[in-house]
């Protein structure tokens, strides 16, 4: 691009037939918002407003209005609509961010008081509800160890059953097995829950386990890392399956040795995603893995505890200590699925087809 | 090693469409044969049902015969799998294993169809970029992924990881299409040295390099479109493009139609 057509100053009037036209400076953007907030504070402080949404929303209204007069003015009324568009944009993108970084700030805040060595190492043995002390080492195990027992089992069968659906079907029972996973999809986790208590605790006579909640979290895993897999698997080239079945290669092989490792960083990325998601779930962990204050390292055996079912006893519990170890949890929790997620983008960008370029 | 593929009545639909038409004929065995005409006409499909890779797509069928040396590749008892490992098939566009490196995806084919001895995998990778005229390029860098390489190198690295699994025929379907004149120019001379070694058949939609690589030239062509392509000629590539026997291979070839 030419710096003549950008350097040309903002009094130049358009002239018909002519590329070039006024442009408003880079920075107009930002004087706006900054403007605008200006403005939204202003109004909302001299009406007396006491709500900062409303400031907000002022702000956000001025800052769109602002845009679009500016432009219409100086540059012509498609650069006006185009610049609107993208202050939209932005403005949702900002409505977006709030929530989640208050959601972070605040959980950091509240949690990094309690959070040190003795809180991830204790479990809550003896420790009183009102008093200080204890700590997540009990549910943090049982999170781990339940989450991943759920992967071992919901990996595979989403795996093997993704690879059926895009590498082999095309029949009938391909068409039931994508109508049953997405009914599986929208299964509430209370109702995994209730699957399993009905048939694993009551008709089976097992008790609370780690393992009961496990396979409730397997059943609300499978459906997600089946779906992702899939799209992960379309975007293979037929042609490197082509390729590789000329080569004499049988089709066993051609998946498991050129279709997998060529998806295999979104199949990771997908597989993590799912841990994630069922990391947080509390209502079938609630029916089956019990809670206990006590560590108990064997998922097979007796209740056990987990992160998010820690923090909501503690919070049930709503003293002052257990709230500070509740969302000492909260944090603990989110660190976890955050790691989880960090991994699976290592593992992504490790395994990605390298272009070498 | 290289041997005779005769055709006989064959015919190939995709679902209810019926692609080609009863098609006969015979391939020399260290020759070149190139298939011109135009698109549509199944070319690909009929290169595709030399090597039982036209079943791959779904609904693809076959009737008809394909006798290599003396065995029907279409008989019952025979295995695709083991079909493909003696027919070989570089595409129209380059596709290397974007996971392996230069030198997995030429060891590839034995590798995954386990049938080598690690001692040799070297010797064997080494033998088959130095016969697709890549190793010089290479060699320095074989741990490098393939995906690396020019669309031309990749094109050769394709026919090196093809001929590394030591195939009787090398079917080509418009191997040049994706390259540049000298990428084109690379692969034409290499073809004039496999076939030394290889019945080699080629596609092409470029007469001139038909003229140039090939001894024997099939013309195809079909009534109108939505009808099977037919085999309207075959003959050696100086009579075609001198003096063809049928008026349609004429017209066509000096451009009047097509
Ligand atoms: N995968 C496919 N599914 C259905 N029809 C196909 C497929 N591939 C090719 N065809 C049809 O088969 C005919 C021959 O195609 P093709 O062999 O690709 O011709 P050419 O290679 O000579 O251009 C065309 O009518 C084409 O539409
Ligand atoms: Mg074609």
């Amino acid at each position: 691009m030419s710096h003549a057509i950008q350097d040309r100053p903002v009094s130049v009037a358009p002239r018909r037939g002519s590329l070039s036209h006024a442009r408003l400076p880079r920075w107009t953007p930002a004087a706006i918002a900054a403007g605008s907030i200006a403005g939204g504070i202003g109004i909302g402080l001299g009406a007396g407003w006491h709500s900062k949404v409303q400031w907000g929303m002022i702000a956000a209204l001025l800052f769109v209005i602002g845009t679009y007069a500016l432009t219409s003015k100086v540059e012509g009324s498609r650069q006006a609509k185009d610049r609107v568009a993208t202050s939209v944009v932005w403005v949702c993108f900002v409505l977006a961010v709030i929530p989640l970084l208050s959601l972070a700030w605040v959980t950091v805040s509240k949690g990094i008081g309690v959070l040190d060595g003795y809180f991830l190492t204790h479990s809550m043995n003896g420790v009183l509800d009102a008093e200080a002390g204890g700590g997540v080492y009990h549910a943090l195990l049982g999170t781990i160890e339940q989450v991943l027992i759920a992967t071992l089992i919901a990996a595979p069968i989403g795996l093997l059953t993704a690879v059926y659906l895009v590498e082999y079907g095309g029949g009938k029972l391909a068409q039931a097995v994508t109508f049953f996973v997405d009914v599986m999809t929208g299964i509430p986790s209370i109702v995994a829950g209730l699957f399993i208590l009905a048939t694993w605790n009551l008709i089976l006579g097992f008790g609370p386990s780690g393992f009961a909640g496990a396979m409730a979290l397997a059943i609300l895993m499978m459906p997600v890392v089946v779906r992702s897999t899939e799209e992960m698997l379309k975007l293979v080239p037929n042609e490197l399956r082509e390729a590789s079945l000329a080569l004499g290669i049988p089709k066993w092989r051609t998946i498991l040795k050129v279709v997998l490792p060529t998806a295999i960083g979104g199949i990771t990325t997908g597989v993590m995603l799912a841990v994630a998601r069922i990391t947080g779930e509390t209502a079938p962990v609630l029916l089956l893995v019990f809670g206990t204050k006590l560590i108990n390292p064997n998922p097979f055996e007796g209740a056990q505890s987990s992160l998010p079912l820690y923090v909501y006893e503690q919070f049930a519990v709503g003293t002052d200590a257990a709230m500070a170890r509740a969302w000492g949890a909260a944090l603990v929790l989110i660190a976890f699925v955050m790691i989880l997620n960090l991994v699976a983008r290592g593992i992504a960008r490790w395994k990605a087809p390298k272009t070498g370029r | 090693m290289a041997k005779r593929i005769d055709v006989s009545g064959l015919s190939a639909y995709y679902g209810a469409h019926k692609a080609i038409d009863d098609i006969s004929m015979t391939v020399e065995p260290r020759s070149v044969t190139a298939f011109i005409g135009p698109s549509g006409c199944g070319k690909s499909t009929f290169l595709r049902t030399l090597n039982r890779m036209h079943e791959v797509t779904p609904g693809g069928r076959v009737e008809g015969k394909v006798m290599l040396d003396d065995e029907n590749l279409y008989g019952s008892h025979v295995d695709p799998v083991a079909v493909r490992r003696t027919v070989g098939m570089v595409f129209q566009r380059p596709n290397p294993f974007p996971t392996m490196s230069i030198f997995d995806n030429v060891a590839a084919g034995l590798r995954l169809n386990g049938s080598y001895k690690k001692s040799q995998l070297g010797d064997i990778v080494e033998r088959s970029l130095k016969g697709a005229n890549l190793w010089n390029e290479v060699k320095d860098r074989l741990n490098k992924p393939g995906s690396g390489l020019s669309g031309g190198q990749q094109q050769r690295l394709c026919i090196a990881r093809a001929i590394a699994v030591e195939p009787d025929v090398l079917l080509m379907d418009e191997p040049c299409s994706a390259l540049d004149p000298i990428s084109t120019l690379a692969i034409e001379d290499l073809i004039g040295e496999l076939k030394e070694r290889f019945t080699i058949v080629i596609v092409t939609h470029n007469m001139q390099q038909a003229a140039r690589v090939s001894d024997r030239t099939a013309f195809f062509n079909l009534a109108a479109v939505g009808q099977p392509g037919k085999l309207i000629e075959l003959d050696d590539t100086e009579r075609i493009f001198s003096n063809p026997s049928v008026q349609a291979t004429e017209d066509y070839i000096s451009g009047r139609f097509g």
